[in-house]
């Protein structure tokens, strides 16, 4: 059976074809490359546009390396820039889609990622980067480690940005961002609607027809 | 032409307290860290640096934190570096972060004469708070404004002896953005080439903007 995160991040990797170019965000969307068809040219915000793979061990090249801080390998038609390059990419509407988590995300589309009470962290390129690509993708668990809920009615946390969500892919659910609120797009098999509504804290919109996710474990690519 | 070589000990008698230094680089990678050695080196207190982010703890810009010689950092980023967060939160340096796209675009604007940029990035957020808010034919944006520094701090892979620069890979980042944006720039580089060896058409920074070059031990 495919983990959590096997389920989200092979999820989101659906969405996205050859020609698209995307950004994914540290931690769990990294592994959405895991999943990534050929083709989709993917961008780290530090100055590269086309990476692959981790290199084989003693392969790693202090010069290539993602915004986390690890090894990339290229990919054919690769591309380095400076940082103003490379933000006028994600600003400049050029990315397809950016892959973010998310601590809270709310029923507006707001997004917090980037800092809690009592924490300096810094928000890096993550408010570039919610505003500029043309589809931002929420990955996230359903809910925290202590089962409270993640998607909520209204963000608490400082928001990374106002609005900019358009899909929310969880282990347990696709939701659409609309104007009216949380669409469910598709359903993990095994949940029923009251289970998924009991944790969410967001009203829920259940069309009539739901499809159902498909969580079979994926070979990645 | 002139050549721009110069000792360490020439480079660290330019350091001095109360500086505003600007330094290239992303987390421990494209860092010029013989340069932050030399500066570390100098003892100098009292300094305001602008960069993308506060390094790993020990290393890189680490070590400037580390050895207290900050007051201030204007950064993207410091999740890396506990250390800084807790010189941050205990106000012992002082922290102002920006979003990393628009630190960049302010790097930029600092060195090309421009008076600042109108960005969406931070809207409807805690950046919206500290930050002009304007109306352009209709469309809201923040206004970012210029950076610069009194040193500037590059690291590239390869420097002729008058400061015509490349990079490499993602250590490029912030780097050509800070050598357009201070008054004394000083570059770092993997490979010194003597005049004429990097075809015009390559040089990434063009050698105007650089003052001086860490000179290999013993040249």
């Amino acid at each position: 059976m495919a983990t959590s995160r096997e389920i989200i991040t092979s999820t989101v990797a659906r969405f996205f074809k050859p020609g698209d170019v995307v950004n994914l965000g540290i931690g769990m969307p990294e592994l959405v490359g895991n999943y990534i068809p050929e083709g989709v040219l993917l961008h780290t915000e530090n100055g590269l546009l086309g990476y692959g793979p981790g290199p084989q061990p003693g392969l790693e090249d202090d010069n290539f390396v993602g915004a986390g801080k690890q090894y990339l390998t290229v990919v054919e038609g690769a591309s380095c820039f400076d940082s103003a390059t490379s933000f006028a990419i994600v600003r400049g509407g050029h990315l397809t889609a950016t892959v973010l988590g998310a601590l809270q995300v709310d029923e507006k589309g707001n997004i917090a990622n980037w800092t809690m009470p009592g924490k300096l962290v810094g928000m890096g390129g993550a408010m570039d980067l919610v505003t500029g690509a043309r589809q931002v993708i929420v990955c996230s668990e359903h809910t925290t480690k202590t089962g409270s809920p993640k998607i909520l009615k209204n963000c608490d946390l400082p928001l990374t940005g106002a609005g900019v969500v358009d899909l929310i892919v969880t282990e347990l659910c696709i939701l659409d961002v609309t104007k009216n609120g949380l669409l469910v797009r598709e359903i993990a098999p095994g949940t029923t609607q009251r289970e998924l509504q009991a944790k969410t804290e967001a009203t829920l919109i259940f069309p009539e027809e739901i499809a159902l996710m498909d969580i079979a474990p994926r070979p990645a690519v | 032409m002139v050549n721009k070589l110069f000792r360490r000990d020439e480079i660290i008698k330019k350091f001095s307290d109360g500086q505003r230094i600007m330094i290239g680089g992303f987390a421990t990678k494209g860092v010029p860290d013989k340069l932050i050695d030399a500066l570390v080196e100098s003892g100098v207190k009292n300094l305001s640096i602008i960069s993308n982010d506060t390094g790993d703890p020990g290393v890189g810009q680490g070590k400037i934190v580390g050895n207290q010689q900050a007051v201030k950092y204007l950064c993207s980023h410091i999740g890396r570096n506990p250390e800084a967060g807790a010189m941050g939160l205990s106000g012992k340096m002082e922290v102002e972060l920006c979003p990393q796209g628009t630190l960049a675009e302010r790097i930029r604007c600092g060195g090309s004469g421009l008076g600042g940029v109108l960005v969406k990035t931070g809207l409807g957020t805690i950046i919206e708070d500290s930050s002009q808010k304007l109306e352009i034919d209709g469309e809201s944006y923040l206004l970012a404004t210029p950076l610069r520094a009194d040193i500037g701090l590059v690291k590239a892979s390869k420097a002729d002896t008058f400061g015509n620069l490349q990079f490499h890979g993602t250590s490029r980042n912030f780097n050509p953005l800070v050598a357009m944006a201070a008054d004394l720039v000083i570059v770092e580089a993997e490979e010194i080439v003597s005049l004429g060896t990097i075809d015009p058409d390559f040089v990434m920074t063009p050698g105007i903007f650089v003052q001086m070059i860490l000179a290999n031990e013993g040249e």
